[in-house]
């Protein structure tokens, strides 16, 4: 039997950091610029004493900034003390986990108003140390040993699935190239630059500096090139993976009777599901992530929606074949016909199924534990339709989020609808 | 039930002995690498020890440029990459471990489904390395 929530749960208000690297911030620095930003998008304002508890999404301040119990420290920074306050690991998707349990607390009757935060702070760590740390949301025991990374991890699964479905690898090109291209119009955005724009900068900077001009035919010859785009992790190179990033995100929830208090313009969560996995090896099958299937149904069959009714979706593209693995898995487009959509442009802003208008994890950035709740920020935009650039024609009602922790471990998916 | 022990060291102990181990079912005969306690399909705690053969087929792989620190300390680099991939046990589970013997200046020329076994490497500098898993072509 499809579970429903057993009372309406509502986003009325959101805000996120600029994400990037930020030597002079901390984590909790980041997410207070989210939450100011957070309290004048609310319509009708707020009195912060309403918020009764606050989920906060985080996967590792442990390793990244040696602070652990983060969240009664953020929420006594933003004057919340002393409501309870929860932070959530489930790596990468620590943001949108932190999510679902607020809209379970709002739904349980628990509370009604709830802050969600999302925040991780990765760049203060050398390169070395972040690639460890993030290798820690695998089995350590089992799986890491093997010499696995992650961008290995979704290597090896890119691998799997361009030979179960007999891809064409430069279909992850033109997923990065697509991402660069919305988050260029995203002024939060880590990289606010288009591929062609990172190439006149290369080309720009040779000039200047006397050295020999490099000449790529386009934008694919470009990302073809060893110098200009190294391997990182076979069939991998460096314009496939998210960066290491800084950041925070917040949302405000309040239970569906108290909307009218704050907004006349709700943005409603419709669905939420959550899955869970052993790890990679485990799993029936290497070119999908199983758990992101599970979690897409129980947000369907609680929202009453198909894929076919989402009309765009910020999904978790860690990696380029990610994005490709989750169009699949969340019945966009049928097994093995997500890289051909990518191929063609149908998850472009013109396309048929809209994809990472954001900028995605890949262009936006990616600070861990926030990446799930600046998902929502974006959906959030876009329902309202306050996108600017990249604002989606046609004013959309439906959004979906997808956010996965390590390579499928979790996953966890909301619907959200504009009811105004 | 047997006296096999089914703690994490129980498969590294046995590794160091050059086998490869993992626990069959006897209610259901699923076969899980690493052993479990539980399993998996059934929720029998009903276990027996199993020796793999060794014998697998390649399932998944890359050929990592960027290493973590263990890999680095063991000599690796952008210069010298090494291949880690996802193998398909003769006996139906899969697991992770590094290739060793394939030819890693085309990496679009590995295949998956290559026939593999198992060996034992040596990895890390002399004097602190410590043995660990791998598969090379059969
Ligand atoms: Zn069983």
């Amino acid at each position: 039997m499809t579970k429903k929530l057993a009372r309406g749960v509502a986003v009325v208000g959101v805000g996120m950091s600029k994400f990037g690297a930020f030597p002079d911030k901390t984590s909790r620095d980041l997410f207070v610029e989210a939450y100011q930003e957070l309290k004048t998008s609310v319509q009708k304002g707020f009195n912060p004493n309403d918020i009764e508890a606050f989920y906060m999404g985080n996967f590792s301040s442990d390793q990244f900034e040696r602070q652990g119990h983060l969240a009664p420290i953020v929420a006594s920074w933003i004057g919340l003390s002393p409501i309870a306050s929860v932070r959530i690991e489930d790596a990468c998707a620590s943001g949108g986990v932190a999510l679902r349990q607020a809209v379970l607390g709002i739904a349980s009757g628990q509370y009604d108003v709830v802050l969600v935060g999302g925040l991780e702070k990765m760049t203060d760590l050398p390169g070395a140390q972040v690639t460890d740390a993030l290798a820690s949301a695998a089995d350590t025991m089992f799986e890491i040993p093997a010499g696995f990374t992650f961008p290995g991890f979704y290597a090896a699964m890119a691998t799997a699935y361009m030979n179960e479905h007999n891809g064409d690898l430069d279909a992850l090109l033109k997923v990065g190239i697509k991402n660069h291209v919305n988050g260029a119009l995203n002024e939060k955005a880590q990289f606010g630059q288009t591929i062609p724009d990172v190439m006149a900068g290369k080309v720009a900077k040779a000039i200047q500096k006397g050295l020999p001009v490099p000449e790529w035919k386009d934008e694919m010859d470009f990302l073809r090139d060893p110098k200009a785009n190294p391997m990182i992790a076979w069939p991998l190179r460096l314009f496939d993976c998210s960066p290491v990033s800084d950041g925070g995100a917040a949302v405000l929830l309040v239970a569906e009777d108290l909307v009218a208090k704050y907004t006349d313009q709700p943005i409603f969560v419709i669905g939420t599901g959550q899955a869970s996995d052993g790890s990679l090896p485990e799993r029936a099958s290497l070119s999908h992530v199983p758990s992101a299937v599970g979690a897409g149904e129980q947000a369907y069959a609680m929202a009453g929606k198909t894929p076919a009714e989402i009309d765009f979706a910020e999904v978790h593209d860690c990696f380029t074949i990610a994005e490709i693995m989750a169009t699949e898995d969340l019945g966009f487009f049928k097994p093995g016909e997500g890289w051909k959509a990518a191929m063609d442009g149908k998850t472009a802003r013109d396309g048929e199924k809209p994809i990472n208008t954001s900028g995605g994890l890949k262009a936006k950035g990616h600070p861990v534990g926030a990446s799930g709740v600046a998902q929502v920020v974006e959906v959030w935009k876009q329902l309202h339709g306050t996108a600017g650039a990249r604002q989606l024609p046609g004013t959309p009602r439906i959004g979906l989020t997808h956010n996965v922790g390590g390579t499928g471990q979790t996953s966890v998916v909301h619907i959200f609808e504009r009811r105004f | 039930m047997s006296d096999f022990k089914f703690e994490t060291k129980t498969f590294y102990d046995a590794l160091n002995q050059n086998e490869l181990i993992g626990s069959k079912c006897q209610t259901c005969e699923y076969v899980a690498i690493p052993q479990r306690y539980i399993c998996p399909a059934c929720h029998s705690e009903k276990m027996e020890r199993l020796v793999f053969s060794g014998k697998a087929t390649l399932a998944a792989y890359t050929v990592i440029y960027i290493p973590p620190t263990e890999m680095v300390n063991a000599g690796y680099d952008a210069k010298h990459p090494y291949c880690t991939g996802i193998v398909t046990l003769e006996e139906g589970p899969r697991m992770s471990a590094q290739i060793v013997g394939l030819d890693l200046s085309q990496p679009q020329n590995i295949k998956i489904g290559t026939p593999l076994k198992m060996t034992i490497i040596e990895r890390g500098p002399e004097g602190t390395s410590k043995k660990v898993l791998a598969f090379e072509p059969a």
